[in-house]
């Protein structure tokens, strides 16, 4: 026989998103929620206590005047199994955390519980993608590359113009193009890698820095830009590193000023709880909401394969490469392989012959 | 000889040990818990129903106990205080255990070297008076990792519990537990329980209060009643001695010189009236009872760091004297932010000191969703103004709808961009 407190523990099973403000710890963040989920689990009514025989003075019956206390047995529940004597029924939940972000940044945060943990180690290992939204600064220079540290250098930036700006990203996403194929252990010369690379599903296997898979600029206004990024095993600070090196293309100098993951994988922002949700019902209307990803996560994760997460990066790719009017041997008529929502899991041949 | 004392010891400790530690449905947790007590080689609370005796003192009752592992004699105590002790011994005990045997059939008493006792046979007929003087076990085991085998049979304990006190959270506490078990509820609790009812705290505040500070009960009635006595002398209201001793459980265990030295520290430093003083005491108890060394810091960050004036300083402490203890460093975040990204100025901050209290991340999101709507208006006299309190306290829901005049999705989404 099930407590309500049980069955609440078993829907407790699963993915879901966070929106992780600034500024807090991504630590502070999962014992919040496991804290919350504790303190639900804990209100559930708890089970009833065992009976116990216990022997009572109490006066004989009321038609004699004598007042004889005699002993009578009766069966009371037993003071050992009071709630303020055995204590809570759960000390305990596994949260986990999937990609972690550093107290500057902000952002999408995947979280997993119970059961969900496991599933949170394949979509750690997979390849997926992430989506960041980078704010600059143009003119200053700090040690920490973003914008509260100490400055070093301060610097002009006048000369700096939307194209030039566009040139420096496409210069790099160039670089970042070439390790992507070099990171991806294929022979080049084989007909399947051509496919692949048709397809845009050449991503690194195994072990690789971090690699930028889209960059693009989405607003510029002197000396405020931001940047779009879809990235490949990146940490926060490769990309405050990656604002100061933009800036140092452009012959001046810049610092980063915020952080802010807008997708991790098929999390999105969209669907992340905001901090007045971190409730234990929002949690598990999230991780129902998230339950079809979670289960082409594991299942991906099972066959051994690693699962790339594309639409949106091919996209971005192939107007970058339009852009620029770079020539390559992928055609123009690329196949558009997922729904626009892009949060689907696209299943990778492994290059067993290749 | 040496080796057969302590596997006979063993083999009488084995059936204690195992009583403290009957699994029962709810206990799989606090089994794990000991386990992890075990494995990390912390002195796990124990509490010991009475004082150690020295291994000595036993008195096995000759060969029978070699042979027959029923209930533990009663005479027996073995304090083992620490199970993984008796756990090493019981890896050692299967070899022994055979031979213990063999050499209690083969060889005497004397030689093992244990006191010859002449155990009577159970049939035997005795008088009235020696059936009453048999002492019946009692089946409470002498050391347990929680209070769950006293609760019942205790009549301390279990008053505890019908008041409410969280004995789950109080065994926790090292000692704690052993020192309630070892109460008399008759000598020590209940004049103490009448003491604080005398005094007008309420009796559903008794369960928590006990909770926070079990120690009211081992300090002497003389000492209570004259700190009480101390503290009316300073013209304290009977009820504001009671709202203060159940908002600060710990204050009745301070010395009258303690608390004296505090209020003197508190009127003089701030320079507030003995009325404002009391009131101010009255409802942050708290103060009287930790370090001053904080709160002179906090006091020198807000004249020097801030930049507040004396009667600023007075105003804003009257109204929220958890200033005094509050964290140094969520202070000044909270002051910076709202002094110099929102441009609030001194006079207007000491006269809404309640964003003081409240949480940094709410002031700064709130603040930055009515700079985006362009409804960042603080100067009072200005048209549009909002003040202070309104931004921090009022609800979601509410300051949506009112003060930013936008819908919660909208909040929500704008938080997402942040």
């Amino acid at each position: 026989m099930t407590t309500q407190a049980v069955r609440l523990f078993r829907r407790m099973d699963g993915l879901f998103a966070v929106y992780k403000p600034q500024g807090v710890h991504w630590k502070l963040v999962r014992d919040t929620i496991e804290s919350n989920l504790l303190k639900e689990l804990n209100s559930c009514p708890p089970p009833a206590p065992q009976l116990a025989v216990k022997f009572q003075l109490l006066s004989s019956g009321a038609n004699n005047g004598s007042k004889d206390l005699i002993l009578s047995p009766s069966m009371l529940p037993s003071l050992a199994d009071h709630p303020l004597v055995t204590g809570p029924q759960f000390h305990k939940v596994h949260v986990g955390v999937g990609h972690r972000l550093d107290a500057f940044s902000s952002g999408v945060l995947v979280l997993g519980v119970g059961k969900g943990n496991g599933v949170l180690e394949h979509l750690c290992r997979s390849h997926v993608t992430r989506d960041y939204t980078l704010e600059g600064e143009f003119g200053r220079a700090t040690n920490d590359f973003s914008h509260t540290t100490r400055v070093i250098e301060k610097t002009t930036y006048d000369h700096v113009t939307q194209d030039k700006l566009e040139k420096v990203l496409a210069m790099i996403q160039g670089a970042n193009q070439k390790a992507l194929i070099t990171y991806s252990q294929m022979d080049l010369r084989t007909q399947e890698a051509y496919e692949l690379a048709v397809k845009g599903l050449l991503y690194p296997h195994g072990k690789s820095p971090p690699i930028l898979t889209g960059l693009r600029c989405i607003h510029f206004n002197p000396p405020h830009f931001t940047l779009e990024v879809q990235c490949v095993n990146e940490t926060q600070k490769y990309l405050r590193k990656l604002i100061h090196e933009v800036g140092l293309e452009l012959r001046t100098s810049a610092v980063c000023s915020g952080v802010r993951r807008t997708r991790d994988g098929p999390f999105k922002a969209e669907n992340a709880l905001t901090r007045q949700h971190w409730t234990a019902d929002r949690i598990i209307q999230a991780i129902a909401h998230f339950r079809k990803t979670t289960r082409k996560i594991r299942k991906s994760g099972m066959h051994g394969q690693t699962a790339g997460q594309l639409n949106s990066s091919t996209r971005n790719q192939e107007q970058i490469r339009s852009q620029i009017g770079q020539s390559d041997q992928i055609s123009q008529e690329h196949v558009e392989l997922s729904s626009p929502t892009s949060d689907r899991i696209v299943d990778r041949v492994t290059p067993g012959t290749g | 000889m040496h080796l057969c004392r302590r596997c006979v010891s063993v083999l009488l400790s084995r059936p204690l040990l195992s009583a403290a530690l009957q699994p029962s449905t709810h206990t799989l947790h606090q089994r794990s818990h000991h386990i992890l007590l075990q494995h990390s080689r912390v002195q796990p609370a124990i509490h010991s129903l009475t004082q150690r005796h020295s291994r000595e003192t036993w008195t096995p009752c000759g060969r029978r106990n070699l042979t027959d592992h029923q209930a533990a004699s009663p005479d027996v105590y073995n304090n083992k205080t620490d199970l993984a002790e008796g756990e090493v011994e019981k890896h050692i005990v299967p070899f022994e255990n055979l031979n213990v045997h063999q050499i209690s059939n083969q060889e005497s008493l004397s030689d093992i070297g244990l006191d010859a006792v002449v155990r009577p046979s159970p049939l035997q007929e005795i008088s009235e008076e020696e059936a009453v003087q048999i002492q019946v076990p009692s089946a409470l085991p002498p050391d347990s990792f929680t209070l769950k085998p006293y609760v019942d049979k205790s009549e301390t304990l279990s008053k505890l519990v019908q008041l409410g006190v969280n004995l789950w959270e109080l065994e926790q506490r090292p000692n704690v537990g052993s020192m309630l078990v070892r109460l008399d509820f008759h000598a020590d609790v209940a004049p103490k329980l009448l003491f604080l009812k005398d005094l007008g705290v309420e009796e559903s505040k008794l369960g928590t209060l006990l909770t926070k500070n079990p120690f009211i009960l081992t300090e002497s009635l003389d000492n209570l009643e004259a700190r009480v006595s101390y503290l009316k002398a300073k013209k304290f209201s009977p009820q504001s001695v009671a709202v203060m001793v159940s908002k600060a459980p710990y204050l009745l265990n301070f010395s009258i010189e303690r608390l004296d030295n505090r209020l003197g520290f508190f009127q003089k430093q701030l320079g507030l009236s003995a009325e404002k003083t009391r009131n101010v005491v009255t409802r942050l108890p708290k103060l009287l009872c930790g370090s001053l060394e904080p709160i002179k810091e906090n006091l020198k960050v807000c004249e020097l760091e801030f930049g507040f004036r004396g009667n600023e300083i007075q105003h804003i402490v009257t109204a929220v004297p958890k200033l005094l203890i509050a964290n140094k460093r969520k202070l000044t975040q909270i002051f910076d932010f709202v002094h110099n990204t929102m441009d609030v100025p001194h006079s207007l901050i000491a006269k809404f000191p309640q964003v003081f209290n409240a949480k940094f991340l709410r002031i700064k999101e709130r603040h930055l969703f009515l700079e985006y709507l362009g409804r960042a208006q603080y100067q009072p006299s200005q048209p549009n103004y909002i003040s202070l309190d309104r931004l921090v306290f009022l609800p979601d829901d509410i300051f949506c709808s009112e003060v930013a005049l936008a819908t919660l999705e909208d909040f929500e989404r704008f938080q997402k961009t942040l």
